[in-house]
């Protein structure tokens, strides 16, 4: 039977009927609330925030409600928002120093300024499914607080290093323009703003994948995590016309700084370096991988051998986005069937090309 | 802490693990002990604790604990620290063994980066929680690779290396980690024990066991093998020392922690072994910061 090939329309508006009615599920099953999600999946939400390079709760879970918890495509709705929204600048860069902490941990001292605080992880707990949460209506025992971490006296660990010159100082601030990648082409070789600027919008998979690359052998960058903290910081920004910052606000980030080894050389004493990671809200693995993955990409101003994956910019940068790669790979699925024919056709000449030289050898 | 003995977890074998998965462990592990620093292969489950967390000593001492043992679970020399004591609470719970913090009460010992500072004796077990096992694997990345530089004992990339980094540093620049040879046989890799643990590792009474899950590997160093830390005759191996003894129990000959007291370049050093520290203060000695 010949299938038509029009009716694409039709085909189209009952398609989004289905997928209208697949997402709202069971009608007898209460309709899940935009807040349920931002409140009770708000891991899902800082991820769909992270990556879709916009910190908005609400439309983050939104998107996710639309796109049926399908992350990536939640990820594409708020990108495809995003990139309609004005841009008034760049705010001034965020003091973590002085960040309103949740959680702080550092694995290289046991105890510093501002102490370890676990805060709500899942680090220690055992991975034995909670029957009992599967019964709803339960109230939960209210947390008992750790004694509040006195915000300004916990200093970042590579301040504290830095002290001593143990560690590589922080760049300068120059008062550059910082790179945007959503609004100039990447062009190779990038510098590393740009460079954490893809990897903080970068499909998490894929960076924590080459993250632990690093750790297998392949580009070795020796990582100690100096410090993670997650919290709220201040946002302020600098308005043309005052000439002042002024604070638009409060948002949750979590950062991770790396303490890497580095052993110097006939220029430079031995000392330490950094890798930077920073993502929105609670998204410790994202800035964790963001962090070893932006340590590896320093190979070449760092003087070290390159060659591993994680070492290779043009191949990290072009590939550590999940829309462009979720895009491309699923396009592949779009009709194909001129190529196809043409693929077709000169298989079928080859064939009969080399049946006929077999043909002539065994004669 | 006293010993004491819970109830254990219903629901779950005793220990977590089922019965044939740890037959399975136990012949790696008997094999392991008869090939000292070899690398077993073995199917590692998957554990309600993450990789990196220690699921291999956790298979390997859920494979050998038995109902009569003491366990004792260290995380950088303390028992303490949060992954040690979420370790110990898991077998506690699942075992009900008795657990406790002294080094010579315990039957079992697992640990995380150091090796106790007091002696361990005949009939206790050590087992190390261990992320890489390959020793070779930061000179090549390929298993492929390095199981036939074992089974050719074709270490000269590793003297390699580490003559590199004499020739560039003046020392070798491994601290931990550092890699040694069991029995005149397999380099093996300590596990991220500081170098300073090294020496005890030789000739040690107790048995060493060593557990990698993600990697899926085991081995061992049975009783009084001899262990020896890699060097070269004009640069023989030395371990970390400090220039200040404990802070708190004023012992010189241990293995210290660094903790910041404050933002202006205070800091103290203490005891990484918290036991040995507590028994050395229960016995009188005292540091100048205590």
């Amino acid at each position: 039977m010949y299938v038509a090939v029009k009716g694409g329309e039709a085909a189209i508006a009952s398609a989004h009927r289905l997928l209208a009615e697949a997402r709202r599920g069971d009608p007898a099953v209460p309709e899940i609330g935009v807040d349920q999600i931002a409140g009770q999946l708000a891991l899902l939400v800082d991820r769909v925030m992270t990556e879709g390079s916009l910190h908005d709760r609400d439309l983050a879970a939104l998107a996710l409600k639309q796109a049926r918890g399908d992350l990536i495509e939640a990820v594409f709705l708020v990108r495809a928002y995003r990139t309609t929204l004005p841009r008034f600048g760049a705010s001034e860069p965020l003091d973590t120093g002085a960040m309103r902490l949740a959680r702080r941990v550092s694995a290289t001292y046991k105890d510093l300024p501002g102490g370890q605080v676990l805060g709500p992880t899942f680090d220690y707990t055992h991975r034995l499914i909670d029957f009992a949460l599967a019964a709803e209506g339960a109230s939960e025992p209210a947390a008992q607080a750790e004694p509040a971490p006195d915000a300004a006296r916990a200093p970042r660990v590579t301040d504290l290093l830095g002290q001593d010159g143990l560690i590589e100082a922080s760049p300068p601030d120059e008062g550059a323009p910082v790179g945007d990648l959503t609004r100039e082409p990447l062009d190779f070789p990038a510098e590393r703003d740009l460079r954490l600027q893809a990897l903080a919008r970068g499909d998490e998979g894929f960076v924590l994948a080459l993250a632990y690359s690093t750790q297998r052998g392949y580009g070795r960058t020796h990582p100690f995590v100096g410090e993670i903290r997650v919290g709220e910081v201040e946002v302020e920004f600098v308005p043309e016309e005052l000439g002042f910052a002024v604070p638009l606000g409060r948002l949750a980030v979590t950062e991770c700084q790396t303490v890497n080894q580095f052993h110097g050389s006939a220029a430079e004493a031995p000392r330490f370096t950094r890798g930077y990671g920073l993502a929105f809200g609670h998204s410790e693995r994202k800035a964790m991988a963001m962090a070893l993955v932006d340590r590896a990409l320093r190979a070449d101003e760092l003087g070290e051998a390159g060659g591993a994956p994680a070492q290779d910019q043009e191949f990290v940068l072009a590939h550590c986005d999940a829309l462009q790669a979720t895009g491309f790979v699923e396009h592949l699925k779009l009709p194909h069937y001129v190529d196809f024919q043409a693929e077709l056709e000169l298989v079928r000449r080859m064939r009969a090309e080399h049946a006929e030289a077999t043909q002539e050898a065994a004669e | 802490m006293t010993p004491r003995v819970r109830v254990p977890e219903t629901g779950y074998n005793f220990a977590y693990l089922d019965e044939a998965t740890k037959r399975m462990i136990r012949r790696a592990l008997l094999k392991a002990v008869a090939i000292p620093g070899y690398q077993v292969p073995f199917a590692a489950r998957e554990m309600p604790m993450p990789y990196g967390w220690g699921t291999g000593g956790v298979q390997v001492t859920a494979a050998i604990l038995g109902r009569n043992d003491v366990l004792k679970v260290i995380d950088q020399g303390s028992d303490d620290t949060t992954n040690a004591v979420s370790i110990r609470a898991f077998f506690a719970r699942t075992a009900g063994v008795a657990v406790t913090t002294r080094t010579r009460d315990a039957t079992v010992i697992q640990t995380r980066h150091r090796i106790p500072e007091a002696p361990l004796a005949e009939g206790q077990v050590l087992v190390y929680q261990v992320p890489i096992p390959e020793p070779l694997r930061f000179l090549e990345p390929r298993e492929t690779e390095t199981r036939q530089l074992h089974a050719l004992a074709e270490y000269g990339p590793m003297h390699v290396k580490l003559y590199e980094d004499i020739a560039r540093h003046g020392h070798i620049a491994t601290t931990y980690a550092y890699p040694v040879e069991v029995a005149g046989r397999y380099v093996m890799d300590p596990s991220p024990t500081p170098k300073f643990d090294n020496p005890k590792m030789d000739d040690c009474p107790a048995l060493q066991l060593f557990g990698a899950g993600r990697e899926k590997r085991i081995y061992a160093v049975p009783p009084y093998t001899r262990v020896r830390s890699l060097d070269f005759e004009d640069h023989p191996f030395r371990v970390q020392h400090f220039d200040r003894p404990c802070a708190l129990c004023g012992a010189g000959d241990v293995y210290l922690d660094e903790v910041l007291t404050d933002d202006a370049g205070g800091r103290m050093f203490v005891c990484s072994d918290t036991d040995h520290c507590e028994a050395r203060r229960e016995a009188g000695h005292r540091g100048e910061g205590a």
